[in-house]
């Protein structure tokens, strides 16, 4: 794997009619680390993963990775926060980013077929994607994202509609990529399992990063009042 | 009245013994609409597509001027055509004009821009749904339009079908470029409106039958893929 990583931000704002939406921000992302976003509704969350992907541009500051960036959004996958099904059989979502990179027919429905099992949808595979629950829609949109391998994986709430199995589902495929050194930044407003899969923790208040650091001390001991007023559940 | 039972009756007795004028006018209409169908939608298809995920200056000017030239008078569209065909005309080395070729050519500019017009329509609602995904999987523009197409096929194909509808029942510009030569040219609409001038209703009731009968099969086909749009069948 040539490393994309690290991602760093300097002095990034995203601002919309006038209206900062974060800013300033100044981050970097490490390789192999997982890194949960916290905060808020509306705190910037989504903004900020949004523009490290590329998907939202900056409106001033550098977004920047150790290669150029056409590599970067090569080697990189997001997951929004309402997962998007194309309009084909839950296969055919499944194997379509391999398509594109032309992985041979049989070789990606191979790859299918492990990643339905792993997301428990395996009986489900030739039913329209469209059809599919929110639970099951989200956890393909995870599958999708990770079956081409991509070094960085952004995954906005990919737990918010589902139920205790899925949500196992879904962490045990994390837990799994995080020790095969895959880099993850995900955010989550589920505290208990920003605690199970956090090596790191990025409290965003009021659209900047507030405070940030390594999992377990930030979890043990928070260093500003209002990550600490948040960890315990009060409203920031 | 008994004119018109009797043209009924005479027709009935035409389609079900198969008779060859009318076999050869109904294939010949068919050949004609067909091709230019299929030419038409090889064309407004990815244009229409093109359109709706490209961001460009004039953008809203090229959807304009579609609008507008899906609403081009069939009669200019064959007059202009017979100019460009004819013996004199900047085409005329080509000796198209009064040949079936002459009529696809003038279909194919009355139908391709409601092709691509109702293409544009159905691929840009799929490409709001779409964009994110496909900017994020970081695909190439012809990557996105063959995406969009296929996902969007069922749309598409009801857009193919408002063409073929529209191409079957024209007669005006077909008569001009065509000039409904017996054999040759001669198709369901103009057999229809020389024999009814001629007074020959057997005929033109005959061939009316099979054009009624193609329409209402073009909307079926129509109805039946909106509903299996509705209920996401494939
Ligand atoms: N396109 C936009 N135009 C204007 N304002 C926007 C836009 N997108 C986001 N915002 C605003 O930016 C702020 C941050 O939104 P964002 O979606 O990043 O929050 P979030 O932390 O992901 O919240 P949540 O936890 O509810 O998902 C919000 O106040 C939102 O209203
Ligand atoms: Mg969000």
């Amino acid at each position: 794997m040539s490393s994309i990583l690290p991602l760093t931000l300097s002095n990034a704002y995203v601002k919309r009619r006038g209206k900062t939406l974060i800013g300033p921000i100044d981050l970097s992302i490490e390789a192999a680390e997982l890194t949960i976003i916290i905060g808020p509704n509306g705190a910037g969350k989504t903004t900020l993963m949004r523009a490290m992907h590329g998907l939202q541009r900056l409106t001033s500051g550098v977004l920047e990775f150790a290669c150029s960036i056409d590599d970067a959004r090569q080697a990189q996958a997001f997951v929004p926060q309402n997962p998007i099904m194309m309009r084909r059989s839950l296969r055919n979502n499944l194997i379509y980013p391999l398509q594109l990179r032309g992985v041979s027919k049989s070789a990606a429905n191979a790859q299918a077929d492990d990643w339905a099992q792993r997301i428990n949808l395996r009986h489900a595979l030739d039913q329209s994607a469209p059809n599919l629950s929110g639970g099951e829609k989200q956890k393909v949109a995870v599958a999708r994202a990770l079956i081409r391998e991509p070094e960085l994986v952004f995954l906005d709430e990919p737990c918010a509609n589902l139920d205790g199995h899925a949500t196992r589902d879904i962490e045990t495929m994390l837990l799994a990529e995080r020790a095969a050194r895959r880099t993850i930044v995900m955010s989550t407003h589920n505290l208990g399992q920003a605690r199970r899969l956090a090596t790191r923790v990025i409290f965003m208040l009021g659209g900047c990063v507030h405070e940030t650091g390594r999992a377990d001390a930030f979890f043990d001991a928070p260093q500003t009042p209002e990550a600490a007023a948040f960890l315990t559940g009060d409203i920031v | 009245m008994d004119n018109i039972w009797d043209g009924i009756k005479a027709a009935v007795y035409l389609l079900v013994t198969f008779d060859r004028d009318l076999m050869e006018i109904t294939l010949r209409s068919l050949q004609v609409t067909l091709s230019a169908v299929a030419i038409s939608s090889f064309v407004a298809l990815p244009f229409g597509a093109w359109l709706a995920i490209r961001r460009f200056r004039l953008r809203r000017a090229a959807i304009a001027v579609l609008n507008a030239l899906m609403g081009l008078p069939p009669v200019v569209v064959g007059l202009v055509v017979y100019l460009l065909l004819s013996r004199s005309g900047p085409f005329g080395v080509l000796d198209l004009l009064f040949t079936p070729a002459a009529m696809i050519i003038a279909q194919v500019i009355i139908i391709t821009p409601l092709i691509a017009s109702i293409a544009h329509q159905a691929i840009r609602e799929l490409w709001a749904e779409y964009h994110d995904l496909l900017i994020s999987m970081n695909t190439t523009s012809g990557q996105r339009i063959r995406t969009l197409i296929w996902d969007g096929r069922r749309a598409l194909i009801t857009a193919a079908l408002a063409g073929f509808g529209r191409a079957i029942g024209e007669v005006g510009a077909i008569m001009i470029v065509g000039g409904n030569i017996d054999h040759a040219t001669r198709v369901l609409t103009t057999a229809i409106a020389l024999e009814t001038g001629k007074g020959d209703f057997a005929l033109a009731l005959g061939l009316g039958f099979v054009l009624i009968f193609l329409s209402l099969l073009v909307n079926f086909a129509t109805h039946a893929l909106g509903r299996t749009e509705r209920g996401k069948f494939w």
